[in-house]
C-alpha cells in the first residue's frame, strides 16, 4: 500500500515537472492571449503537420507533404512552406474562416509571408486534395501497425500449430477470441466466417487508433477515429457490406412491416418511410457515436490542460496549483478514455454485426 | 479543418488504407488464426476426450481386475475348502482302514492263539493219557506179579461183567 502510495506521487509529481516546462515557455511566450477553443479544436482536428512540441517559433513540427489535383496539375509541396497558415506557397495557401482547413489557390502566384490584415483574393479552393496530413500519417501508421501485429501473429500459428500462444499471439488471441464467441458468431451464426474477417479487422482499427489516440506524444497522439471522414467511411462500408448480403426478407420486412397496424402502411406508408430512414440511420449513429465519443474524450482532457494555461496566465502560482488537479483529472479521464476505447470499439463491431444480420434475416439478435 | 466537415483526402487515404489493410488481413492473418484458434481448441477438446475414455477404460479395467480378484479369491476359498473335505475323508478312511486291520490282526491273533491253545490242551491231553496208561502199565505190572491178585482181580471182572 505505501508502496503504492509512493509510485502514485512520485508519478504525479513527474508529470508537474513536465507541466511546469511547458508551463514556462508557455508564459514566457506570453505576447498573445492563450485561447482555450481555438487549442482544443486544433488539437482533435486535422492539420498539415505534425507538431510534436514548442510554441511560435520554435515549435518543432514535422512537415508533411501537401498533395494536391489543381487544373489538371499534380502539386506537391512540403507543408513546411505554408509555415502553419503564415505563408503562401506558389499561389497556394492554408484557407481562413469559410475555407479553414483547405488549400486555397490565391489569384496571384506567390510565394511568401503573408502580412497579418492583408486582404488576399481567394481564386478558388483545390477540392482534390489528398495531402498526406496528420490524421493521413498516423493512418498509415497504424495500418503498418496492425498490419505487421496480425501477419506475425499468423505467422506464429503457421510455425507453431497447436502449440500454446506466446508473445503477441498470447496477447492478441484472447481478444480475437472474445469478438468471435461474444460478438460475431452470436448474431451472425453460420454466416459468420463470411463477416469474421471485415469484423476483426474493424474492430482491430478502431481499438488500434483510439489507443494510439490516447498516447499524447508522436506516433500517437493524432485524433483519427475521432475524425468523422474515418468514421464515416467505416459506417459506409459496414452500410454497404449490410445492403450487399441483404436478403429477400429484409426488404420485405421494410416495405410491409410485419406487426404493425395496416393503416400505418395504407394510404400513407409510415412505417416502410420509417424503415427505409432507419437503413441510414443506423450507420449514421455508428459513424457520430465513434466520432462523438472519441473528440469528446479529447476535448475534456485538452479542457483539464487548458485550465492550467488559463490560470497560469493569471499568475504563474495559480497556475502550478491547478496543475495538481488537473492532472489528476487527465489521469482519471485517461483511464476512462481506456475504458471507453475498448467499448466503443466493441460497439461499433457488435452493432455492425447485428445491423448485417439483421440483413441476412434469419437471426435473433437483430430484433433485440 | 473543422471538425465535422470530413475532408477528401481523408476520405480517399482511408477508403485506399483500410482497403488495402482489409485484403491483405482477410487473405493471409485472419483465415490462418481462426483456423489456428480452431484447429487447437479441436485439438484440447480431443484430447479432453480422450482422457475421459482413457479414464473409463482405466475405471472399467480397474473393476474387471477387481472383478477377477474376488472371482480368484471366491475359487481359492473353493478350492481351499474342498482340499479340507478331502483331507478329512483320507483321514477318516484312513483311520476307518486302520480301524479294520487293527481288528482283523487282533482276530487274527485271537484265532492263533485259540488254536495254539487247543493243541496245548491235546498235547497236554495226550500227554496226561500217556503218563497214566504209564502209570497204570507200571500198576499193571506191580498188580499182576502175583497169581493171587490175579485171580482175585478176574473174579471181580467176572463178577462186574458176567451175566448181564
Amino acid at each position: 500500500m505505501n508502496y503504492k502510495l509512493k509510485r502514485l506521487v512520485s508519478i504525479v509529481l513527474c508529470m508537474v515537472l513536465m507541466l511546469t516546462f511547458s508551463l514556462k515557455s508557455a508564459v514566457a511566450s506570453e505576447e498573445k492571449k492563450f485561447d482555450a477553443g481555438p487549442f482544443i479544436i486544433e488539437h482533435v482536428t486535422d492539420s498539415y503537420g505534425w507538431h510534436i512540441c514548442g510554441e511560435g517559433e520554435k515549435s518543432v513540427t514535422i512537415p508533411l507533404p501537401i498533395m494536391l489535383w489543381d487544373n489538371g496539375h499534380f502539386v506537391a509541396f512540403m507543408s513546411n512552406k505554408l509555415h502553419h497558415g503564415e505563408a503562401a506557397y506558389k499561389g497556394y495557401a492554408q484557407g481562413w474562416g469559410e475555407q479553414k482547413g483547405s488549400i486555397v489557390k490565391l489569384s496571384e502566384d506567390f510565394t511568401g509571408h503573408m502580412e497579418e490584415g492583408v486582404e488576399y483574393p481567394v481564386d478558388h479552393v483545390c477540392k482534390i486534395n489528398i495531402s498526406i496530413t496528420k490524421n493521413v500519417c498516423s493512418l498509415f501508421i497504424s495500418l503498418i501497425l496492425i498490419g505487421w501485429i496480425f501477419l506475425s501473429v499468423a505467422k506464429q500459428y503457421k510455425k507453431r500449430p497447436d502449440q500454446a500462444p506466446r508473445g503477441l499471439q498470447a496477447l492478441v488471441e484472447p481478444v480475437v477470441i472474445y469478438i468471435q464467441d461474444e460478438v460475431i458468431n452470436p448474431s451472425l451464426g453460420q454466416h459468420a466466417p463470411k463477416y469474421t474477417p471485415y469484423l476483426l479487422t474493424l474492430f482491430f482499427f478502431i481499438l488500434l487508433n483510439n489507443l494510439m489516440g490516447l498516447i499524447p506524444v508522436f506516433p500517437g497522439g493524432a485524433n483519427l477515429s475521432g475524425n468523422i471522414a474515418v468514421t464515416g467511411i467505416l459506417a459506409l462500408i459496414t452500410f454497404f457490406i449490410t445492403q450487399f448480403s441483404s436478403k429477400k426478407e429484409y426488404w420485405v420486412h421494410m416495405v410491409n412491416t410485419p406487426g404493425v397496424p395496416w393503416w400505418l402502411k395504407i394510404p400513407i406508408p409510415i412505417m416502410p418511410f420509417v424503415e427505409t430512414l432507419g437503413m441510414f440511420t443506423k450507420p449514421f449513429v455508428l459513424m457520430v457515436r465513434l466520432f462523438a465519443n472519441m473528440t469528446a474524450g479529447h476535448i475534456v482532457v485538452l479542457g483539464f490542460i487548458s485550465l492550467i494555461f488559463i490560470f497560469g496566465q493569471m499568475a504563474p502560482a495559480i497556475g502550478y496549483g491547478v496543475s495538481v488537479v488537473s492532472i489528476i483529472f487527465y489521469v482519471f479521464m485517461g483511464l476512462l478514455e481506456l475504458l471507453v476505447a475498448f467499448i466503443q470499439a466493441f460497439v461499433f463491431t457488435l452493432l455492425s454485426s447485428i445491423y448485417i444480420a439483421g440483413a441476412i434475416g434469419d437471426d435473433h439478435a437483430a430484433h433485440e | 479543418m473543422e471538425l465535422i466537415k470530413p475532408s477528401f483526402g481523408l476520405i480517399f487515404w482511408m477508403l485506399l488504407g483500410f482497403g488495402i489493410l482489409f485484403f491483405i488481413l482477410a487473405k493471409f492473418a485472419w483465415p490462418v488464426i481462426t483456423k489456428g484458434i480452431a484447429s487447437r481448441n479441436k485439438k484440447i477438446q480431443d484430447q479432453l476426450d480422450e482422457a475421459e475414455r482413457i479414464h473409463a477404460e482405466l475405471q472399467n479395467l480397474n473393476k474387471k481386475h477387481e472383478e477377477m480378484l474376488a472371482q480368484a479369491k471366491a475359487e481359492r476359498d473353493d478350492i481351499l475348502n474342498e482340499a479340507r473335505i478331502i483331507s478329512q475323508k483320507i483321514q477318516e478312511t484312513a483311520k476307518q482302514r486302520a480301524d479294520a486291520e487293527a481288528q482283523q490282526i487282533v482276530a487274527e491273533a485271537k484265532q492263533t492263539i485259540q488254536m495254539e491253545k487247543m493243541k496245548a490242551i491235546t498235547d497236554l491231553k495226550n500227554e496226561i493219557a500217556n503218563f497214566s496208561i504209564n502209570i497204570a502199565e507200571k500198576i499193571m505190572t506191580e498188580e499182576l506179579s502175583d497169581k493171587s491178585k490175579q485171580e482175585k482181580l478176574i473174579e471181580k471182572w467176572v463178577s462186574e461183567g458176567s451175566l448181564n
